[in-house]
This record gives structure tokens, sequence and C-alpha cells, in this order.
């Protein structure tokens, strides 16, 4: 059975040889922007990882990035039991990895128990603990198995759209995949993805997919050469492009520059709250103060900042979840509007006053303060620009720091020498349990005031109530009213001031064919599948 | 030739004055944001154009050259005179002493004197001025810039120590500084002042990479270097001509200094 | 056979001390040791703190070169920190191109700045000067990852970008130093005599500026590899520049230190080649 499935790999690729220049054709291309850290799927935590597990990973189901739902894949069917903790997969038979060894319930018990291992320290894995215990695999039958979780698991079912399958036999270990393509070739300035000989799926008159050959993933980390190769015709999809480059290529060809409305990723800033932070007092009465905070947000016209830096393609932030997320967005909130009264008036109540056009506190300090961003981004340059100039209205003098990504890490996760910082968060996830990490108090990424023994005010304590609730029962009702009612107290704290929600910006070449860019990673290729090349395509006519 | 150095005085006294008065000429400041006009083109109100914020680019201009042609040049100033001395001290003194400081300048030359810069900027409060805080950066790239330069001179003060004309000084009894200050440093002159020139711009170009790192120039003040790095941008298309003044300007501003204070017989 | 002995040894310990050097100065920066993992909010804190503790091995500096150092002589160069690659792949695979993209940029570079030197002094032509230097000037002044990037714009090969980038330096000092040269009283007077300017270039000139300039050439070296970092980044040539800017960002000591070395090891070897090129000139002429 090796041997015949070997020989076909073999005739496959010496075809692939033979025909080289002609094969390349039916080649797509695009960047990635670093290098992948890692092609183990289970380990996945950067961009450019995750582009490759994409198009190589074999999962159970896929959300459709159309239409937010859950589609069936390696798993034809599966059911969550009613305690939430458990999940039975009914398995798609007769299925081969790419390397030919064949695919059952095995390999997913085998990738679940990798993919749990404490010593692993996969995001992937730790996405899925929910309580104290071990992960129960068991096999029920080549094709069926039940997976027990310790304790019940929020939105169980969605997180499997991470999980890409390995074989538990296979000597080519991560290597061997169920999805699309797999890893040809590697080498320090691209990776050759070629079409799986054995991937499962075909179209509806039979023909297996996908219809594009391979594809090539050239690394290349500058943006403006990205955009210069597309113009080119030698790259033919970009997933992320920025405003400016989105209106250069909009008024070049128009009918490559696609925007899918608003996305999931935000920009926001947040002051240091640390208590221990090596700031004097007064500033951390300011920073701990909600009037101030509330001041500070009412006092930045976030509207300049989505037409001026993103011109346009991007809208003023409500609070942590982005419009774009359909139904956890609390549609009863609005952005905080641009109001030069309300924010003195606040301010006025906390016992600052102006003082010749200086912003000073009770105390008389003068109302100064730095903002840190990461240096080489030009778009959170700019919304640090403009906010100085916005807040210089009320009297505050903002300093702008930008720091090289290491030195910025370091200052928001282990000195805590800063006052504010302004970052954008990338989110992936629209079940809003994967952001559990961010605002329960005593977490780690709970950045303005991370890792608190005790909650330390009234409000995050009533975050940390919600979000265990939301996080403990399987009622959808009862999560959404309690996600709902902490988006209310972001709203009304600003212990993150929400600036804008971006919006996905794409460009497809008009080679490739059936693309639908959507908000959703991956924006481009989510429907990597359906895709087709113009070449391919005519010779299909 | 009088003519063209005559004419390049004048622009330099322009360009002086014009900075000098920036206040009078740009009164609206460098740091106002016409949020309606982002990227302008040349009007009668932003004679250059605005930037990608809508602050007016001529005078943004007028104060970037305030900054830069001020420190640029001290900076220069300072690390050629570090390389003089090192460089110099080392090739006439000759022998362990020269192999010692040509050792240290090799090494000086290849660390990775980023991370020097990265930690100079977390050893500074996040909140200091940005006019101290570019003024200490053109003065670190004025100490680390001195070793390429030292090592041709030391090359050059080598060769000086054994030329005839030096022997015949030594040998007839003229004490050490004034051979130093008669013989070898107008013989060193040439090598001094292109290393002077050459890096006027070098520094100019490299502050706005240490922008980059919190350390030199911070929003909103303009620098030569931060209006440069707008020119990154225009390969993608869509920028237009005016945004090649900085350039311009510097250029111009760096040649007319050549043609005004260079002797033009001294190499002809 | 004394002198090579004892260039050797000078190249062994200031190579070390670079190593140790260098490790300083990453090791005393911010941020090493923090990874853009920390900002992963699927990661549990067990997680965070086991990655942490995996990335910034809490070893003394001291200790850590050492054991380096005896790693090194086993012709064990380490591991990558980021990616976990071994250090000496990684450097045999990527210094090729780096090496070919130096030695095609100073090629160009030095044709080019000598060139134009040469025939602006020996010319003695106003016109030619003035374009010459304008063509430095403006050079000089366009920032490096701009110049790589019109480079590409104009599909040309991102290896003369280097040549481009290190040519004004080069004209400039040649220039000057030609120009010294030229007005020397040996030469004045052979000019009166009338001899040709190739002759004179020859005879005359070139023997007297040769030392400075070979001083040059050993400098211009270490130009053309620090230029070859924004060239590789932005003609996304996969050198040791490139390699070098990444490993800075994310602070991958173990890289970081051999690069150091290797580039310290090529500035020592070029300028002691130039040194000892340049001795025998002096035992002539004394």
């Amino acid at each position: 059975m090796g041997l015949k499935a070997r020989l076909f790999l073999f005739v496959i690729t010496s075809i692939g040889g033979a025909i080289g220049a002609a094969q390349e054709k039916n080649q797509l291309r695009f960047c990635l922007g670093a290098q992948p850290r890692t092609f183990n799927p289970l380990l996945v935590a950067d961009e450019a990882s995750e582009t490759v597990r994409y198009l190589t990973g074999g999962v159970l189901m896929r959300l459709n990035r159309a239409s937010q739902q859950l589609e069936p894949e390696l798993a034809t069917a599966w059911k969550i039991n009613h305690a939430g903790n458990a999940i039975v997969f009914t398995l798609r038979e007769g299925l081969r990895f790419s390397d030919g060894s064949s695919f059952s319930a095995e390999d997913v018990a085998y990738t679940v128990q990798q993919l749990m291992d404490p010593a692993l320290h996969s995001p992937t894995g730790d996405s899925f603990r929910s309580g104290e215990g071990k992960v129960v695999t068991r096999v029920e039958g080549k094709y069926s198995i039940t997976i027990t979780f310790p304790s019940p698991v929020v939105g169980l079912d969605k997180l499997f759209d991470q999980v890409a399958i390995l074989s538990a036999t296979s000597k080519q270990k991560e290597m061997a995949v169920l999805g699309p393509y797999y890893v040809e070739n590697k080498s320090g300035s691209h990776l050759v993805l070629r079409r799986n000989p054995n991937y499962w799926k075909r179209d509806a008159a039979g023909r297996q997919l996908p219809y594009i050959d391979s594809v090539r993933l050239d690394i290349q980390e500058n943006r403006d050469m990205e955009m210069l190769r597309l113009q080119r015709g030698e790259i033919d999809l970009i997933n992320s492009l920025n405003a400016e480059s989105f209106d250069r290529l909009k008024a070049a060809a128009p009918e490559m520059a696609h925007d899918a409305g608003v996305s999931l990723d935000s920009e926001e800033m947040w002051f240091n709250q640390v208590p221990s932070s090596p700031l004097p007092e007064y500033k951390k009465a300011w920073f701990r103060s909600t009037r101030f905070r509330r001041a500070v947000s009412s006092a930045i016209r976030r509207d300049d900042l989505a037409r001026v830096v993103f011109r346009g393609h991007a809208q003023a932030a409500v609070s942590w979840i982005s419009p774009a997320n359909k139904f956890w967005y609390n549609q009863r909130l609005h952005p905080h509007g641009f109001d030069l009264k309300s924010a003195l008036d606040l301010l006025g109540a906390d016992g600052f006053r102006i003082d010749r056009q200086v912003l000073r506190d009770r105390a008389g300090h003068a109302v100064e303060f730095s903002v840190i961003t990461n240096a080489g981004n030009k778009d959170r340059e700019r919304l640090a620009a403009m906010i100085q100039q916005d807040l210089a209205a009320i009297g505050i003098r903002l300093n702008v720091v930008t720091l090289d990504f290491m030195s910025l890490m370091e200052r928001i996760t282990r000195t805590f020498n800063y006052e504010a910082c302004l970052l954008g968060l990338v989110n992936d996830e629209l079940d809003p349990n994967a952001q559990m990490n961010i605002w329960l108090s005593s977490a780690e990424n709970h950045q303005w005031n991370p890792q608190q023994k005790t909650p330390a005010t009234a409000w995050e304590a009533e975050i940390d109530r919600l979000m265990r609730l939301q996080a403990s029962t399987l009622d959808g009702k009862r999560r959404k009213q309690a996600v709902d009612r902490v988006q209310e107290i972001v709203w009304e704290q600003e212990p993150f001031i929400y600036l804008v929600n971006k919006n996905a910006l794409s460009a497809v070449s008009p080679n490739v064919h059936h693309a639908r860019p959507v908000a959703l990673r991956p924006q481009t290729f989510w429907n990597i599948d359906e895709l087709t090349l113009e070449n391919e395509n005519a010779s299909r006519r | 030739m009088k003519r063209i150095r005559t004419a390049s005085i004048l622009f330099l006294l322009a360009v002086a004055l014009a900075c000098g008065f920036a206040d009078l000429i740009a009164p609206n400041g460098y740091a106002r944001q016409y949020r309606d006009a982002p990227e302008a083109a040349c009007s009668r109100q932003h004679w250059l154009g605005t930037d990608d914020l809508g602050r007016d680019r001529f005078a943004r201009l007028l104060y970037g050259t305030r900054v830069s042609l001020t420190l640029a040049p001290a900076a220069a100033l300072l690390s050629t005179l570090l390389a003089a001395l090192i460089g110099g001290s080392a090739g006439f003194a000759g022998g362990w002493f020269a192999t010692l400081v040509m050792s240290a300048t090799d090494l000086v030359l290849s660390l990775p004197w980023f991370f020097l810069l990265i930690t100079v900027r977390a050893l500074l409060p996040l909140n200091v001025d940005p006019r101290a805080s570019v003024a200490l950066t053109f003065a670190l790239l004025g100490c680390l810039g001195w070793a390429g330069a030292a090592r041709v001179i030391c090359a050059d003060a080598r060769s000086l120590r054994s030329s005839d004309m030096i022997l015949l000084a030594r040998a007839s009894g003229i004490p050490p500084i004034r051979l130093l200050m008669r013989h070898l440093l107008p013989n060193l002159k040439p090598v001094l002042y292109a290393q002077f020139w050459i890096s006027i711009p070098v520094f100019i170009l490299a502050e706005a990479n240490l922008g980059m790192l919190g350390l030199g120039v911070a929003e909103p003040l303009p620098s030569w270097g931060s209006l440069l790095r707008e020119l990154e941008s225009f390969t993608t298309g869509g920028a237009g001509p005016w945004q090649f003044a900085p350039l311009i300007l510097l250029v111009a501003t760096i040649s007319c200094f050549h043609l005004a204070f260079e002797k033009e017989d001294q190499w002809a | 056979m004394r002198r090579l002995v004892k260039h050797a040894v000078r190249l062994m310990i200031t190579l070390l001390l670079g190593g140790f050097l260098s490790a300083t100065l990453v090791r005393l920066a911010p941020g090493y040791g923090a990874g853009e993992e920390d900002l992963d909010s699927r990661l549990s804190g067990e997680s965070h703190a086991a990655l942490r503790q995996a990335r910034g091995r809490e070893e003394s500096l001291p200790r850590y070169y050492l054991r380096y150092l005896e790693r090194l002589m086993h012709g064990d160069l380490g591991e990558s920190l980021g990616t976990h690659e071994s250090v000496r792949q990684l450097l045999a695979d990527r210094f090729p191109e780096t090496f070919a993209t130096v030695t095609a940029g100073l090629a160009f570079a030095w044709t080019l700045g000598l060139g134009l030197a040469l025939l602006a002094v020996a010319s003695r032509c106003a016109v030619m000067q003035s374009a010459a230097n304008l063509a430095a000037a403006v050079v000089i002044c366009i920032p490096a990852a701009v110049l790589a990037l019109l480079f590409v714009m104009a599909r040309a090969p991102g290896r003369l970008a280097v040549g481009v980038i290190v040519f004004p330096k080069l004209y400039q000092y040649a220039r000057n130093l030609l120009g010294r040269s030229f007005a020397l009283p040996h030469v004045l007077t052979a000019r009166a005599k009338g001899l040709t300017s190739l002759r004179i270039l020859v005879w005359h000139v070139l023997p007297v500026s040769a030392r400075p300039l070979l001083a040059l050439a050993g400098v211009s070296v270490c130009t053309a590899f620090a230029a070859a970092i924004p060239v590789e980044v932005v003609c996304d040539l996969p050198g040791i520049g490139q390699l070098a800017w990444k490993a800075a960002l994310s602070r991958d000591l173990g890289l970081l230190v051999n690069l150091t070395m290797l580039v310290t090891l090529i500035a020592l070897a070029a300028n002691a080649a130039a040194d000892l090129l340049g001795q025998p000139t002096r035992t002539e002429r004394s």
C-alpha cells in the first residue's frame, strides 16, 4: 500500500519536474511577512506559520470565514454533551495523509493528546484549558472518537478550527498533512506548497480539489515591495494592506482592491495602572481615575483618526468587541464622541484646572505624560501625533515615544516603566471566551494592571464575575447578556481607550478567480479550494 | 569661480535667515494639522503641500533645517575631531600603540551599536524634551562615528610621518607641538575636510533611523532626517515632486558649503 | 613570519573581545528575553511563565560566554534563539549571498568612485569636477532604504545598490587624497616637464597615495557590509545582513554573537591585508 502511494507521489513529482515551467503557471504566489517560526501545527503562534497551517492542515471542522458558521471537514458530524465537557466526532472514512498513511480516530486521539500535553505550551492547546485535570480521548471504532475535558469548555466546537490533525504513525511526522497542500520545499527566502495528491475534497463534478497546483510563499518583510510586486504581476494577492497602499491601488487598478468592511482588529491606548510601577504617585492617581481616562477619551477625535490616518477605511471603535463580530457585539453602545466640554467637566470634577493653557492637577502638577508605541508602524505613529494635538486642546502635553518592539514589550510586560501605550490588538477569535486572559484581573494579559491578587477596583471584580459566568454556562442567551454587560463596563471605565476598528483591506489580482475577500483571517485565500487562476481556467473551458 | 562662490554664500545666507526667522515666515508652525487637507499638493497656503497628517511641509522644512543644520555639523565636527585625535596620534606614534588603537577601531566598526542606543533610550526618562533628545542623539552619533575615518587618517598620518618633509623638520629639531600644528595638521586637512563633509548627511540620515528607536527627533518636531524618511513611501507611486524638496535643499546646502568654504586651488 | 604570527594573535584577541562585547551589549539591552508570545492572550499563565523561562535562561554573562567558547572549540556555534536552527547552517546558507553582494558592490563602488575621482582630479575640468561632486552629494543624501527601493523599482540588481551606497564616501576621500598627491612638488615638476597624465598617475601619484587608499579599501569593506543590511532587507536578498537585522530585532543572542565575530573577522582581515600590502612602500622608500 505504502509502495503504491509512494509511486504515485513519485509520478506526480516527476511530472512536475518534467513540465517544470508549465506547471509554475498554475501557481498561486503571495508573500509572507516573516519566516514561519514553526511547521508544527500545534505550536503555531505567528501569522506566517498560521498561513502554512491553514493551507496544509486538515481540520475536523472549519469555520466558514464568510458565513461565520462551522462546516464539516474531516468530521462528518459531531455532538457536544449536555454538560459541555465532551464532544463526539464521527470521521470521514478512507482518507489518507499526504504521505499515504491512512487516517483514523487514532490520529485524532494522538493529536489531541499531543496538543493537551502541559509541557507543550501551545496557544491552541491552552485555549481548550478550562480547569485542572486530564483530557481523556476514547477511540470508539476506527472512525469515531469521544474527547472528554475536565470541565465544560464554552465554544468547544469552534476551537477545533485551529487543530490540524497529525498522523500518529507517519515517519514524516508533522509534515504529513490532510489539507489541500503539503510543504514541498522551504528555503530562507520562500516556501513552495504542492497540492496534496491525497486530498479528499472533490468539487460537484467529481474533480479533486484544489484547482491550483502549487502555492509559492515568498518571504517579504517590506510592505512597499509587496505592493510593487503585486502591481508588476509577480504575486497574486495581498492579505492585508494599509490604507495608504489600498487607496493607491484603488486609483491604479480598482478591480484589485477589496475593502471587506470592518474587521476584528482594533487600535487602542491604555494607561499604566500597575500599583508597583516606577511612576510618581500623582501620575498613578491620574491614571487610576475613571474621570481622567474618560476625559482623555472624549478629547480624542476618533472620526479624524479614521478619516486621516486610515483614509476612511476604519471606524470609531466602541468597546472590546468589534461590530464585525455580528453575534457578540453590543448593539446598544456607541463610540465615545468628541466632546471638549464634557472632557473639561470631567477633569474639573476631579480637581484639574486649566491655567494658561496648561492643565494642572489639584496639587499643581502640569499634566504631561508619554505614550509609547512600536517603531516602524506608520499608522500608530500618525495616530499618536494626532492624539497629541487633540490632547493639547485640553492643556495636556503628550510626548510620543517610539520604541523597538522588544523594548516596548519589556516595558509593558516586565518593568511597567511606561505611562501610556498605544497598540493594536489582532484578534482572530469570534468567541469572547478567547479573551479571558485579557479581562480577568488575575490574568497575564490584563495589560493595564496584570496579575492582580484580588481585583483592584469594584468594576474589575464585576468583569471577573461576568467573564467567569460566561465561561461556565452553555446557555447562549446568558452568555450574551454577561458579555454585553462587560462591554458596557469597559465602555464606561475605559481601561483600554478603544480608538478605531480597521477595515479588512486586501488585494487580489484579476488573475485569481472566485476569490471572495472577507474580514476574517485569512482574508483572501480562506476558500483556497475553490480558487482558480486565469490560465488554468482557460484550459478547463 | 568667484561668482559661484558668492552665489553659494548668498544661498547659505538665505537658508540661514529663513531658518532664523522661521517663526515669521511660517507663523502657523510646524505642528498644526490641517486635517481637512492631508497630503495636499502645492498651493498658495501650503507652498510645498502638506504631509500625511496635513501639516505644512514648508514650515516643517524650515524648522527641520534649523534643527539639522545646527546639530549635524556639530556632530560631524565632534566625530572628525575624535577621528583626527585617535587616528592621528596612532599614526604618528606608530608601534604597539598604533596596533592597539587600530584593533580598537576595528572592534568599534563591527560591534552592534544598535543595542547601545536602545540601552541609552531605556536609561533616559520617557518624558524628555524633543530638543534635548535630538541634541543627545547627535552627540551619540558624533561619539560613535569616528572609527572609519580614524583608520584612513591613521594611514595618512603614517605615510606623512615618513615623508621627507617631516623627516627634515625633525632633523632640524622642531618641537613636537610645532611639528603637529605647522606641518602635520595642515597636511591632514584635506582628509579631515572630506570626513567632515561626508559625515554631515550621514548623521542627518542616521538621526532619522534613531527616531524610530525613540531617540532623536520626536513628534511633532521635524528634522531633515524625518522629512527624508517620507521618501520611503514614494516608490510605490503617488507622490508629488514637492516631496523631494527636503532632498534638494539638503543637497544644495551641502554643495554650497563645499563651494563656499573649500579652497578652490587646494588640489588643483 | 613573526609578523604573521603577531597579526594572528592580535586577530584572535580582538575577535574574542568583539564577541564578548557584543554579547554584553545584547544582554544588557532592554527587551532581552522578551517575546511576542507575551501578548498572546490564548496562552495560560503557566505557559507564559514556561516560555519566558525557556527564552531568557537566567545565566550570568561570563558563564554564558565561557560556555559559548567551550562549544566554539568543538566547532559548535550554537543555535538561533528564535528558530532553533543551527547557527553554522544558517551562516553557511546565507554567507555566499552576502559575499556576492558585497564583492559586486565593492567592485562597482571602486570602479565608479576611483574612476570619477581620477577624472575629476586629473582632468582639471571644472564641469567634470562639479558633476562628479554633485552626483556624490545627491547619492549620499538619499536614505539607504530608498536607494535600495529605487533599484528594485528599476529592476536593477540589488547588489549594485550596495555599490552606490559606498561610492560617494569612497569618491570624496579618494578625490581629496589624489588631489593632494597631484599637488605634490614632484608631480608638479613632472607635469611641467610635460609627462603624460597616465605616466604621472602611475609613477608619481599612485605610489604616494597607495597606503591611504589601501586603508580606505579596508574601511570600505566594513562600510559595504553595513550597507548590505538595509539593502538585503529591502531587496529581499537572503544574506547575513537580513539575518542580522532580524536577529537584532528579536534579541537573538546566539546568532548575534556569531555574526559580530564574523563581521569583526572580516573587518580585521581586510584591514590587516591592507596594512600588510601597504607596508612595502615604506621599506622601499626608506
